[in-house]
């Protein structure tokens, strides 16, 4: 585990935060009330999570906060101090070759717009963590807290099997 | 022969980059010293405003700027009316901020700038506004009414435009019709509710003297153009950039929101960038919405079942203004008739305004609303005559040898309505085959001696697609033997970086991953309109397609001169241009790119091979011969279609409605689609999931409900209930490939297909499933608690 840094109380204006993003020690001044999204995209310039409805219904915020996925617009950065937290820029690196998860998108045409992605992708990236073997019915029912205007799921659905047979067969460790 | 790409099911280009997160939307472009916009709305339907204090939100620190429209000098102009009309003879286009009096809820009445979003929120709670309520026009049904209130105080019964079309003569037809039948119909709002919302960021650049706007928006040149005509900059002083879009579905191509005019007005004036990112509840009350009509149809047909003439008077709701004039309800209008040989048909509407957020094209476009009118009609003459639905449609249909067939009605480009080519019986024998039709009777017989309501509905439509005006395209091959390729058109999920890349590929020889589409920038391709109306692939494909082939000719002329070999028998393939038979007489792509540009200076590894060659011989004359055109593989074609195209389809579905609670759920669904030649299948299926989830969306779980004070009251994603992936059913999509004889490539529209006959359909499955209970849907969209209703209606008619 990482250092624990002491948390500022929260009535001040601003308080100092440490967090690890994609492997990387941030340590930073914010401002108490910004979200936890604002964080990741305009202050580290994480920009693949993207923000939706702000009322946490539509899922495109999805990141892994110590391995769970949560909406990052729901919750602020202070609140994230201390934690793991991994976007959809550290599930492949820069020069290597897409995640199986990725890849499995590419091939079924899991995506059109490319907005809802990075967050179906980490709720993805969940599920598969905690279920390998997910039935259709479990994937859609598991997928049912991210919003896609463009696919009508249906190719997600597709791509979420493709991928979860692939990482089965790599007995590939998802997290 | 070397691969095709038209026609393949290629992975797509952009994939890679918004896999990773590396898309680049508005909102992910952070400038240097840049501020962020907030946007005050009315909280009144309509109202006075009596006063603005804004004097304590510019005194908070941080804010550094806080406009009204007493502030707006000679930019407060009402947004350009962009497709007038002469039946449009009361248009009312909305003020980038509010003057004396406001609309709708939602409509912007103050623009805050500061240092970053939460402060500018905070100083609109300091704004005081004054307003004097008055009576609120909350639906289309009360506009119409005798001595309503008036939207606008100057528009006598809140008409806006009024317009009737005739074809044939259905008066004398109804006089003698052996069945006559009349029912009002119904559609309710909706909206396309992309995932991103809408967002300006803006620049002035003081030493270029150059504004630069990203827009999420589906129409950046004509929002170049205008805003250079606003803010009298010569036009290409304005550089307009849709980077990637998050989803569009219509409400993008509208210009101009407010915003569009206040972001880069408030860059100018601090000559600082500016940002303003639309919330979803901004979404929900301020951009564009659509679908409301109410249609009193009128039909009547022989006893065969033949449909001999309709007439349909309906009222459009257009909200509180009509930026897109009235196309909306000119395509529903002409799309009524549907794949039938409808020859006798009056059309009249009236396009109504209401104080609520302002209509505009949301992807379907008007054509929900007429197939639903259409299939309910003839769905209801299979009842009367107790005949099978899908014999009354095919007795009705316009047979293949009839092309092209003209429907006698003005289309919304100004054209004729003249369908261009289709198949209407073979997509519908398809659909049978497919849904099993034939043998759904004994298990609906089944399923309902075990208490389960199983019903089977189909809808057909006819789409116009691939209207003009043009688009235009440019292809050029780099020295690097990749090709660049731009057209003014955008793109929001449809892949153009993939099909237009299939489509130049095909011509020069080379993948389509190493042909690199630009959409979007007005700096990349100066020309065009924007992606509307199923017409991008039609219009800007077919223009992309000229331009590849005027490259490729230039480029066998070239190495036909190089090679000392005849043109014909010059060949592209793998990235290389060679002669027939004669592969070690070969040159890259990127070889005869630079020797088309006879340069002094020439770098890298292609010219460094190109020069040890020696393949250039001493030459008389000028280095670019006046045969040769211009200097490079280059050129840039347009494409303008004589008129539209016309794509068709058939829907069918199997449901079971629980009666008990109003559920639907989805047993089987079936998408028949005929969109001429396709060029990339993956792409097109698709193209059709999600529209037919938008279609299911907007049957079932989608209604925007305004009390009567003009509020929306499920203004969020909580209240309004968009599917998710535990609604939509899996989609079984096929195709018919009926080439539009208007264009090169053959091809039709596809974009909006698959929302369009959803409503249809699923009242014909609820009618089918519930046919014990006698009822008959006759609005849309409907939701579990309405279909509950309806049921108890029907029960308590039978004394039950």
């Amino acid at each position: 585990m990482q250092d624990q840094e002491e948390i500022t109380p929260l009535f001040t204006e601003e308080c100092d935060i440490a967090m690890t993003v994609n492997g990387h020690r941030y340590k930073q001044k914010v401002s108490v009330r910004m979200l936890l999204s604002d964080f990741l995209r305009h202050e580290l310039h994480h920009t693949g999570t993207h923000v939706g409805c702000e009322h946490g219904v539509c899922g495109c915020c999805t990141v892994l906060l110590n391995g769970e996925a949560v909406r990052s617009c729901l919750m602020f950065a202070v609140q994230a101090n201390g934690m793991v937290v991994t976007t959809i820029e550290g599930m492949a690196g820069t020069n290597s070759d897409l995640h199986p998860i990725q890849q499995a998108f590419q091939e079924k045409h899991g995506l059109q717009c490319g907005f809802c992605t990075p967050g179906i992708i980490m709720t993805v990236h969940a599920m598969l963590h905690e279920n390998p073997n997910p039935s259709d019915e479990e994937i859609r029912q598991e997928l049912s807290g991210n919003i896609c205007r463009c696919t009508g799921y249906q190719n997600i659905v597709e791509a979420v099997k493709l991928a979860a047979e692939r990482l089965r067969e790599q007995q590939m460790e998802v997290l | 022969m070397a691969t095709r790409w038209f026609g393949a099911s290629i992975p797509r280009n952009e994939d890679p980059r918004l896999l990773r997160g590396k898309g680049t939307y508005v909102d992910d472009i952070d400038l240097p010293e840049q501020l962020h916009a907030a946007v005050l709305r009315s909280t009144h339907a309509r109202a006075r405003i009596l006063n603005i204090d804004v004097s304590a939100a510019r005194e908070l620190p941080g804010v550094h700027l806080v406009l009204t429209a007493s502030d707006l000098g000679l930019v407060l102009e009402p947004s350009p009316l962009l497709v007038p009309h002469d039946a449009l003879t009361q248009p009312r286009t909305q003020l980038p901020l509010a003057l004396n009096e406001v609309h709708y809820v939602g409509e912007a009445i103050a623009f805050v700038v500061a240092d970053d979003r939460y402060i500018a929120e905070d100083a609109l709670d300091l704004i005081d506004v004054e307003f004097e309520p008055l009576p609120v026009i909350h639906n289309m049904e009360v506009a119409v009414a005798e001595d309503a209130p008036l939207v606008h105080q100057d528009v006598p019964g809140n008409v806006a435009a009024h317009l009737i079309q005739t074809v044939g003569d259905p008066d004398a037809v109804f006089i003698n019709a052996p069945h006559v039948i009349r029912e009002t119909l119904l559609m309710d709002r909706g909206a396309a509710m992309p995932m991103e919302c809408r967002g300006v960021l803006a620049r002035w650049d003081a030493y270029e003297e150059m504004l630069t706007c990203w827009i999420s928006t589906q129409g950046p040149i004509p929002i170049r153009n205008g805003l250079a005509a606003i803010f009298h900059l010569p036009e290409h002083k304005v550089r307009v950039i849709a980077p990637d879009v998050g989803g569009g579905f219509g409400p993008k191509i509208m210009m101009f929101y407010p915003e569009e005019v206040l972001t880069p007005f408030a860059a100018i004036h601090l000559g600082r960038p500016v940002k303003w990112i639309e919330d979803r509840r901004e979404h929900f009350i301020s951009a564009n919405q659509e679908r409301s009509q109410l249609h009193e149809v009128e039909y009547a047909f022989d006893d065969q079942g033949i449909l001999l003439a309709v007439r349909d008077n309906f009222i459009h709701d257009t909200g509180a203004y009509t930026p897109y004039g009235i196309i909306v309800p000119i395509i529903t209008a002409c799309t009524l008739p549907g794949p039938y040989r409808l020859k006798n048909y009056f059309s009249e509407f009236k396009v109504i305004y209401t104080n609520k957020v302002p209509v505009s094209p949301y992807r379907g476009a008007g054509r929900p609303h007429a197939v639903f009118v259409m299939e309910r009609i003839m769905d209801r003459i299979a009842s009367e005559l107790h005949l099978d639905r899908t014999e009354v449609r095919s007795r009705n249909f316009i047979h293949p040898d009839e092309f092209p067939w003209d429907v006698g009605l003005i289309y919304q480009d100004g054209g004729p309505t003249r369908y261009d080519s289709g198949n209407y019986q073979a997509g519908l024998d398809k659909l049978k085959m497919i849904l099993d039709y034939d043998n759904f009777p004994i298990q609906q017989a089944e399923a309902l001696k075990e208490g389960r309501y199983l019903g089977l509905g189909i809808a057909y439509y006819v789409e116009g697609t691939g209207i003009g005006p043009y688009e235009g395209a440019q292809v050029r091959v780099e020295s690097d033997g990749r090709v660049f390729a731009s057209t003014g058109v955008t793109s929001q999920g449809q892949a153009h970086c993939t099909t237009f890349a299939q489509i130049v590929a095909d011509q020069l020889g080379v993948h389509p991953q190493d042909v690199m589409v630009t959409t979007g920038d007005t700096q990349a391709f100066y020309w065009g309109v924007g992606t509307y109306a199923s017409r991008a692939a039609t219009i800007a494909g077919s223009a992309m397609h000229l331009a590849a082939v005027k490259v490729r000719e230039k480029a066998i002329k070239v190495a036909a001169d190089l090679f000392e070999a005849a043109p014909e028998d010059i060949e592209l393939a793998d990235g290389k241009v060679f002669v027939k038979d004669a592969p070690h007489r070969s040159l890259t792509l990127g070889q005869v790119a630079i020797s088309a540009n006879p340069l002094r200076y020439a770098y890298g590894e292609n010219a460094r091979k190109l020069m040890s060659m020696k393949l250039a011989a001493s030459r008389q004359g000028p280095a670019l011969p006046p045969e040769r055109g211009a200097p490079g593989l280059e050129a840039s074609e347009f494409y303008s279609p004589p008129h539209g195209s016309f794509a068709s389809g058939v829907h069918g579905a199997i449901i079971e409605v629980d009666p008990k609670i109003g559920m639907v759920t989805f047993v089987k669904y079936v998408a028949v689609h005929d969109c001429g030649r396709i060029i990339n299948p993956m792409i097109v299926e698709g193209q059709v999931h999600g529209g037919v989830a938008q279609g299911i969306g907007g049957a079932f779980f989608e209604r925007l409900v305004y009390n009567e004070e003009g509020q929306l009251t499920n203004a969020s994603f909580m209240d309004y209930l968009i599917p998710t992936a535990t609604e939509i059913p899996t989609i079984v999509v096929d195709h018919l490939e009926t080439p539009s004889p208007l264009n090169p490539l053959g091809v039709k529209g596809a974009g909006e297909a698959g929302v369009i006959p959803v409503p249809a359909l699923f009242a014909s499955a609820i009618d089918n499933a519930l046919s014990t209970f006698g009822i008959r849907i006759q609005e849309m969209p409907l939701h579990p608690c309405r279909l509950y209703e309806l049921i108890e209606e029907s029960l308590e008619q039978k004394g039950q």
